[in-house]
């Protein structure tokens, strides 16, 4: 029995280990970026190459990753059009926390400290309500139509995003996002928004942990591992199938709010169909399967980006912005070939190597 | 034997202009085994893909316990109390085999996403209740010890008796089996004869397609022969084998040395 037990229990213990993990890791850089130990800032440890600013975009890209392997490394259903999901929900709290009170609609109400977050919600709704109207009629089918379906949506949103004139700002976007605040303690300046963005990034992990070693996370994978046999054991795979959709579209919408009220600016750029490619690629490369895949993805690919773009020049004489990308890109093949099942799972060999040796 | 359990009426599918199953009619009695041979291609695991509601039916009708099961999904018949396995083996690749076991037991518990999300007590509470019936079963059929291995890191046999203790922890009335002989040596065979009898005692009527003739006529209450999609004799054992239409549809097969007209 004991024997039984281990390998259930290496791996929750492994989960929790990890939470607890990053949380401390997160309380330590932003205690270290407060209180400046010896006048040292977080900045310093990394020569300057990956700032607060980073981390944050690491933390919000986090929630939508987690909500993107739930969808395609759990469920095996593939969306091309995640951005335009995280674009809906930035849009939705720009729109309504700057539009609403530059026109006087609902004065009082809008010019108070909740109409943000209620924004959220409101997106979180708005764009769950859209993945599951897109998610019904196609995910009936068995097959990767989902793909499709959501390129197509990825592809429309950002033209209604560049082309909304009034509404969306165009191609300049929506400026003077107003920060978050809870009464009058605003989440601002930046630390105070690190924590915020992590600590909701962390609750994130924590749920999706939950859901994936559970009743649900197993019709999800039972999806992927033989639909058919999924079927016939009693799993509605449509009504998964389109739950988890939902649930990804309103993680990324979550994290597209975040991001609007961060950068306090938004434009279509970050919401394209290359950005759905590259938080693909994030996804594959931090480990598909698997929800710590996330945040190592996205910190592996910003980390690299950052890192090439603060030295490469001075590696490569005269190098550019397009030498870049071919270093990035030779960086991701190389950690595909090594490490097929992405990050995650190659680290995870490895400790289990280490443990038996 | 008390009664009918499951009842086809004219069952018919076609695939294009290929008819499949050609208005197949039986019944099955509540605690037989009942098995159903027939040539490659004589429409054994199509059958099988009509009742289970995998594919849906061009003509007739199914009856469960007198309930239509016409035009429902796979995941309702199921839960209604029907399960099977698959030719091709079609265990979960990305699970253990516990968690294989495990997604068995979906509908006999009902917690859901945010239940999951959240752990609620309810949640946990059925967890280990699934956990718990799931091992039951891997026991059931001897593969207790392999509970935290990658399901499909199995020998074949054991693959195959896995997906026979998926499908039991769905707590069936009928249990279907296609070909689950196939593949197997000698003694995992004699095996698989002895869980199968079991699962019989137990109180579950089993349906089965099978190749191997000597173990179908070890076993088997009743025998269906398809050919072509049509019924062409139906009997026990005994009667089977000499039915001369059975024994000129095997003519020309390999393996007609059960056959003793």
């Amino acid at each position: 029995m004991e024997q039984k037990e281990k390998g259930r229990d290496w791996n929750q213990r492994l989960n929790a280990l990890g939470v607890m993990f990053l949380a401390i890791l997160v309380g330590v850089i932003g205690w270290v970026e407060l209180a400046q130990p010896f006048g040292i800032r977080f900045r310093d440890f990394t020569g300057g190459m990956v700032t607060f600013d980073t981390l944050i975009r690491i933390g919000i890209l986090t929630i939508v990753l987690v909500g993107l392997n739930l969808l395609m490394g759990y469920a095996g259903q593939i969306s091309l059009g995640q951005a335009a999901f995280y674009g809906i929900g930035a849009y939705t709290s720009a729109i309504m926390t700057t539009l609403a009170s530059r026109h006087g609609v609902l004065p009082g109400v809008s010019r108070s400290w909740w109409w943000p977050w209620l924004a959220i919600l409101v997106g979180m709704g708005v764009t769950g309500g859209f993945a599951y109207l897109i998610g019904r009629p196609i995910l009936r089918l068995r097959g990767n139509y989902l793909a499709m379906a959501t390129l197509g949506l990825g592809i429309i949103m950002y033209i209604l995003f560049r082309e909304g004139e009034d509404f969306t700002g165009g191609n300049d976007g929506i400026a003077g996002i107003p920060r978050l605040a809870i009464g009058s303690f605003k989440i601002w300046p930046i630390e105070r928004y690190y924590f915020l963005v992590w600590a909701i990034a962390l609750v994130v992990i924590i749920i999706a942990l939950n859901i994936v070693n559970s009743r649900v996370g197993r019709a999800l994978r039972s999806i992927h591992g033989s639909e058919v046999a999924a079927n016939t054991m009693g799993v509605d795979t449509a009504k998964y199938k389109s739950q988890v959709l939902v649930l990804s579209a309103v993680l990324a919408s979550l994290a597209g709010s975040l991001y609007a009220h961060f950068q306090a600016l938004i434009a279509p750029t970050p919401f394209s169909f290359a950005a759905s490619v590259e938080l693909l690629v994030m996804s594959v490369v931090g480990g598909i399967a698997s929800i710590w895949g996330a945040p190592f993805g996205v910190a592996l690919i910003y980390v690299v980006r950052e890192v090439l773009r603060a030295r490469l020049h001075a590696i490569l004489h005269g190098a550019g912005g397009e030498h870049e990308m071919i270093v990035y890109g030779i960086v991701v093949v190389v950690i595909m070939i090594f490490m097929p099942e992405g990050l995650t799972a190659g680290l995870a060999k490895a400790l289990r190597r280490a443990k038996r040796a | 034997m008390d009664g009918t359990i499951l009842k086809t009426v004219n069952l018919r599918k076609e695939f294009g202009g290929v008819v499949a199953v050609m208005d197949v009619s039986f019944e099955v009695e509540r605690g037989e085994i009942l098995a159903i041979i027939g040539p490659n291609g004589a429409g054994k695991t199509t059958l099988f893909n009509l009742i289970s509601g995998v594919h849906p039916l061009t003509g007739g009708e199914i009856y469960f316990k007198g309930q239509r099961l016409n035009g429902l999904k796979p995941h309702v018949i199921s839960s209604l109390g029907i399960a099977r396995t698959f030719q091709n083996v079609q265990l979960f690749g990305n699970m253990t085999v516990l968690e294989n076991v495990m997604v068995g037991r979906h509908h006999r518990s009902s917690y859901g996403l945010l239940a999951a999300a959240l752990r609620l007590p309810r949640a946990r509470a059925e967890e280990q209740e699934i956990i718990a019936k799931a091992r039951e079963y891997l026991s059931m059929v001897g593969l207790a010890e392999r509970a935290e291995l990658n399901a499909l890191s199995l020998p074949f046999g054991q693959q195959r008796m896995l997906e026979i203790a998926r499908a039991m922890a769905t707590e069936p009335e009928v249990l279907m089996l296609d070909e689950p002989g196939a593949g197997l040596n000698r003694p995992e065979k004699e095996e698989l004869a002895r869980l199968v009898e079991q699962i019989r005692q137990g109180g579950v009527t089993v349906l089965l397609v099978e190749h191997d003739m000597e173990f179908v006529m070890g076993l088997a209450d009743r025998i269906i022969v398809l050919d072509y999609g049509e019924k062409i004799a139906e009997g026990t054992p005994a009667e089977v084998q000499n039915n001369p239409r059975v024994i000129a549809a095997y003519l020309g097969e390999e393996d007609v040395g059960f056959l003793r007209p």
